[in-house]
């Protein structure tokens, strides 16, 4: 373990896992979303639906919503900003068959009517792992720099997003693909060594049958 | 590499000619692929996390279950009248601790260390010594490199998790961490760091973890004050010349062991000792309105 781990983090009170691991889900969740909400419909379950009240996980994840890192300390006041800028939320208690103690799951909607829906758990030392994007499983804690790419399942695809990677000098570290059904919609989930810059990731998502390019970096 | 031991952390220094808190960082930075100057900075900012966070506390404050706040306050007016029974000083080191507690319950901006729950043993301690002793704020920081050096063998041994090993993993830890700190900061060498370390962990062997109604206020913010009080007789123990007869990674096997034994109900489910208390079962019910 890390000495910054016995020694930190700097964070907002009073939960490693029920706030700083909540607002790190929310944040997670909007740099997937590529953009600030408008709308988001949150579900807890487990421990975050019992206690996440008094631990102000439902603060947290909102604060995470809006762009904030676990130790902002706005993240109490986030309903109040979310309302300023216009990020309508709702909250709903809800037993999810087979999920971790400390769930959310969010769906995100855009002005445009876009939406994305997103379930992660908190799962100790401020630390998250998502499980479940766009209905497909999922398992990756955006602890390192994330790559997380839509893509129509069509032969080549991968292959043109490793190719830019590589032109990139970045290298891949894990590399995930779940897809809907043959030749349907695909996510990739790709965890890399260093940071992403955002031409690099425009020249992925030029590249044909790439539907989304959202990157999340450690901080 | 991590340490798996506090001999092997104590020895490792000692070929290295290191003093103990440099060969921490020397080994933690290589090991995370850092620079020292940049651990240090790390370091730095963390110290100034504590002080700003000690800074914000505000007596008026109270938790979201309204439990919690205000104590750190009454304490310090106490400790401050010359009245109290254990002085001056304690009473500083135990209203710091308790005021730390209540930041965190009350959604403030803490320090983890080693986490959220128990972030009020080491300012307490650290803290109120540099103010009594006019400590520079590098010693202090080199004073946080052996506590994070006692942790990690802490938590590559047992455990740093309330909710696997129960509050001895979170207040205890934190109380051996500050211990052994504080010898360092006393002038003592590094044989009394794990004495003080081995002490302190000793006297909170057992501790359960029984949060009311699941949230981390009762007990959790006055054992803060118990674990940096304990810190406090644990170092000044060792700096008299006394040594815990069992070995600090002996005792740290022991905490372990002893977590591994203790009931569900007894690990942060809020369903043990006081939480299932009838005034801690009647809070609970009142704050969920069951």
């Amino acid at each position: 373990m890390d000495i910054f781990d016995l020694i930190g983090p700097i964070m907002v009170g009073p939960s490693s896992s029920h706030t700083a691991g909540a607002v790190r889900i929310g944040y997670v969740a909007r740099k997937i979303f590529r953009e600030e909400p408008k709308k988001a419909e949150i579900i807890l379950h487990g421990s975050f639906a019992a206690t996440g009240r008094g631990h102000g996980t439902d603060r947290a994840l909102v604060a995470g919503l809006l762009g904030m890192h676990p130790d902002d300390s706005r993240i109490p006041d986030s309903f109040e900003i979310a309302q300023e800028r216009g990020l309508d939320f709702s909250f709903e208690s809800r037993e999810l068959r087979g999920a971790h103690p400390n769930t959310a799951k969010i769906k995100l909607i855009a002005d445009d009517g876009r939406e994305l829906e997103i379930s992660a758990a908190s799962v100790g030392g401020g630390r998250i792992e998502v499980r479940e994007l766009a209905g497909m499983p999922m398992h990756f804690t955006a602890d390192k720099p994330t790559l997380i790419i839509s893509n129509n399942d069509k032969p080549g695809s991968i292959a043109k997003v490793s190719e830019v990677l590589s032109r990139e000098k970045i290298n891949i570290a894990t590399f995930n693909v779940n897809r809907s059904s043959r030749g349907g919609r695909a996510i990739m989930v790709i965890e890399c060594d260093s940071i992403v810059s955002p031409e690099t990731l425009q020249h992925i998502a030029d590249s044909p049958e790439i539907l989304s390019v959202a990157f999340v970096d450690p901080d | 590499m991590s340490f798996l031991s506090v001999k092997e952390m104590i020895s490792g220094a000692q070929e290295a000619g290191l003093p103990l808190w440099e060969y921490i960082m020397v080994s933690s930075a290589e090991e995370a692929g850092i620079s020292t100057e940049k651990s240090w900075e790390m370091m730095a900012m963390r110290l100034q996390a504590m002080k700003d966070a000690d800074a914000g506390y505000n007596p008026a404050l109270r938790s979201r279950s309204g439990l919690v706040g205000g104590d750190g306050g009454r304490m310090l007016n106490y400790a401050r009248s010359g009245k109290s029974i254990s002085g001056d000083f304690m009473g500083e080191v135990i209203s710091a601790a308790l005021r730390m507690g209540e930041c965190n319950a009350c959604m403030h901006r803490i320090l983890a260390a080693p986490t959220a729950g128990a972030c009020g043993v080491l300012p307490a301690t650290l803290l109120s010594y540099a103010k009594k002793f006019d400590t520079s704020d590098d010693e202090i920081i080199r004073a946080m490199y052996v506590s994070a050096g006692f942790g990690t063998v802490i938590a590559e041994r047992a455990s740093i998790a309330g909710a696997e090993a129960g509050c001895q993993a979170e207040v205890g830890s934190a109380s051996a961490m500050a211990a052994a700190s504080l010898v360092y900061l006393h002038g003592g060498d590094e044989q009394q760091m794990a004495h003080a370390c081995a002490i302190a962990l000793k006297n909170m062997l057992g501790l359960v973890c029984d949060p009311v109604a699941g949230l981390v206020e009762v007990p959790c913010v006055k054992r803060n004050a118990a674990g940096a009080v304990n810190a406090l007789a644990a170092s000044d123990m060792a700096m008299a010349g006394i040594s815990s007869r069992i070995p600090a990674d002996e005792v740290i096997d022991a905490m372990a062991a002893v977590g591994e034994t203790m009931p569900a109900s007894l690990r942060e489910t809020g369903n043990g000792g006081v939480a299932a208390s009838p005034t801690g079962i009647k809070f609970r019910e009142e704050y969920f309105g069951k």
